[in-house]
């Protein structure tokens, strides 16, 4: 609607400045680019090559040998499936938890609704380690039935991985997801209401089924963020077979023997699910973040 | 809003009809989908970080019974502990160049790249990139760039013999600021993204506007685009101060926490699970760090919801 009358000028842009913010860019982006790239090329390389003539060498041979090698020495498939049996069941249970109290907190005007938002956001916000020495103490004292631990307790269990990542996450969630909530329009769940529906109702058949756009872009943000989360495993596990992939990594520098190219052939596979959400999901992760940060 | 014409109630009349109208089993079910929640939350969340505090005041070890030996973990840290001081300042130093650097790197990168620069997406998915690897991969990844022989720095500075090789890692008066880097190319793409969001809110007539009072770029920034973006600066303030006081896995990866990269989330870390279980001290340390947090949650909690409130 605006400029109209008057014939909007083009930008003044000075040619100059304009190249000079594009090789700007590009320098940056190129230099941004480099460890991951060096990365790549050190995986590829054969470790009599590069003992012979160096890492910074034109390459005489190229291999995919250091990849199955890194693959077999650091027990990769253990590990991944020790994430899976983590991230899946957390990021479930995460988004069950934080869209039950998004619901209630954006549908009905209870006086404690604030406070309620308050708790879950802020606990959401604190840094994991200051948690720690509780957490331990609690970790270690309470038992846990052994279908649900193998160890007894739920330290060193992935029960107990699952738990907290879930307690830690949920405020996050509840936060974006009330707000969410708060732009579906209510007259869908007032109608349900006059038809008698339930609580349960409007919230499993009518809420959560809108939510959909919001709980697909939590749900890949969530998925990133347990699977790369290398605190809790590390504190709160001790046996080095049952620990996800991303705690485990420490560790691997260990199995691979300081060996560069093993150690960049397994950086690389680890970075595999991650490298798929950033391909195909981008989006929803970026949708995620910011739904996070700008309100409505 | 007001949707049932019929009846207009003031909203807290209405609140009230609306409560009594549930049922006994909705009630049920709300407190179930509040309550269990709530309970994880304060059981894991919220109980500890307040235990933290009770158990800073004691001696507890291992499993060992602890006992009350009020201020005296504070004093250790304060007077006799050689890593504190070192760990707060480099906590500081973390925090200043997140403020001066990575973060305003980010937004730049965002101002840049929102203007329509040719390929403007695929150097947004480039500096994007480091976002989705987890800190701990990132610094294994560096560690190739900084390894004293293997190292592509190290390589192109001709440095990779045995005698003149640069320990970028492991020389306590350069490792902090190599692992800066490492935690600058995660934070300013990070950065960027939430800017680039907030900037698609930004009404362009106002640029243009500004564009045709003869606004240079630098004048648009700062008095416009800048000042309007209110609500993501906030967010961007506070992801900037949080984010470095919970830097860990970098340095934790790189060398535990040590020599020249003692920060207070690591030295928390080394006393509760290390060989020594100094959970009492651990907690003493777990305060110091708590209270800090609390100022930049504090601050976030409020704008937020001043902002709802409304």
């Amino acid at each position: 609607m605006k400029g109209e009358g008057h014939p909007v000028r083009p930008p003044p842009r000075k040619g100059r400045a304009r190249f000079a913010t594009g090789a700007f860019i590009m320098v940056l982006a190129v230099l941004w680019m480099l460890p991951l790239l060096w990365t790549v090329f050190v995986s590829l390389r054969t470790e009599s090559d590069t003992n012979a003539h160096g890492y910074l060498s034109w390459p005489r041979s190229l291999t995919l040998q250091n990849y199955s090698n890194a693959w077999t020495q650091g027990q990769i498939l253990m590990h991944f499936w020790n994430s899976a049996k983590i991230t899946v069941p957390a990021v479930i249970i995460t988004l069950f938890l934080a869209s039950c109290v998004a619901f209630v907190v954006a549908r009905f005007s209870f006086r404690f609704n604030l406070i309620l938002l308050l708790v879950f956001t802020a606990g959401n916000l604190l840094p994991q380690q200051v948690l720690l020495a509780p957490l331990f103490k609690i970790y270690t004292s309470v038992a846990v039935p052994n279908w649900l631990s193998d160890s007894g307790q739920l330290y060193d269990s992935i029960a107990g991985i699952v738990l907290i990542n879930v307690a830690f996450q949920t405020g996050f969630c509840v936060f974006v997801l009330s707000n969410f909530m708060r732009t579906i329009p209510e007259e869908l769940t007032e109608a349900a209401l006059v038809d008698g529906a339930s609580v349960w109702t409007q919230y499993w058949r009518i809420t959560m089924p809108l939510c959909r756009p919001a709980l697909a872009a939590l749900a890949t943000l969530l998925t990133t963020w347990i699977y790369n989360d290398f605190f809790w495993a590390l504190t709160l596990m001790s046996t080095g077979d049952k620990l996800p992939i991303t705690s485990a990594i420490k560790n691997l520098q260990g199995e691979y023997a300081q060996n560069a190219n093993l150690l960049s052939a397994g950086s690389l596979i680890i970075a595999v699910p991650t490298l798929v959400v950033y391909l195909i999901l981008q989006r929803q992760f970026i949708a995620g973040l910011t739904l996070g940060s700008t309100k409505g | 809003m007001t949707t049932d014409t019929a009846v207009r109630t003031t909203p807290s009349a209405r609140r009230r009809r609306r409560v009594r109208r549930l049922s006994k089993r909705d009630r049920i079910v709300i407190a179930l989908m509040i309550g269990v929640p709530l309970l994880l939350d304060l059981a894991l969340i919220w109980g500890p970080a307040v235990s933290t505090f009770f158990l800073s005041f004691t001696n507890a070890h291992g499993a060992a019974p602890s006992k009350n030996i009020g201020a005296q973990n504070y004093t250790y840290m304060r007077t006799i502990d050689p890593d504190f001081w070192p760990a707060l300042r480099h906590n500081v130093i973390w925090l200043i160049e997140f403020t001066v650097l990575a973060t305003p790197l980010g937004v730049l990168l965002a101002v840049l790249l929102d203007r329509g620069i040719r390929g403007s997406r695929v150097y947004q998915s480039i500096f994007f990139l480091p976002v989705m690897l987890s800190l701990a991969l990132i610094g294994i990844i560096w560690e190739l760039m900084y390894g004293a022989q293997f190292g592509l720095i190290n390589g192109v500075l001709g440095k990779t013999s045995p005698n003149d090789a640069i320990n970028w890692l492991g020389d306590p008066k350069l490792n902090l600021w190599a692992v800066l880097v490492e935690a600058t190319w995660r934070q300013a793409g990070y950065v960027m993204v939430l800017y680039l969001a907030g900037l698609k809110a930004f009404d362009p007539a106002l640029r243009e506007a500004a564009q045709l009072d003869g606004a240079n770029a630098w004048q648009l920034f700062w008095r416009v685009t800048f000042p309007t973006l209110r609500p993501i600066n906030n967010v961007i303030l506070v992801v900037t101060v949080i984010e470095s006081l919970r830097a860990f896995d970098l340095v934790y990866v790189t060398n535990g926490g040590t020599n020249g990269l003692q920060l207070l989330s690591a030295m928390i870390t080394q006393d509760i699970v290390g060989p020594a279980n100094r959970i009492g001290y651990g907690s003493a340390l777990g305060v110091v760090l708590l209270v800090i947090s609390l100022v930049p949650i504090t601050y976030f909690l409020v704008q937020q919801f001043r902002k709802s409130e409304r």
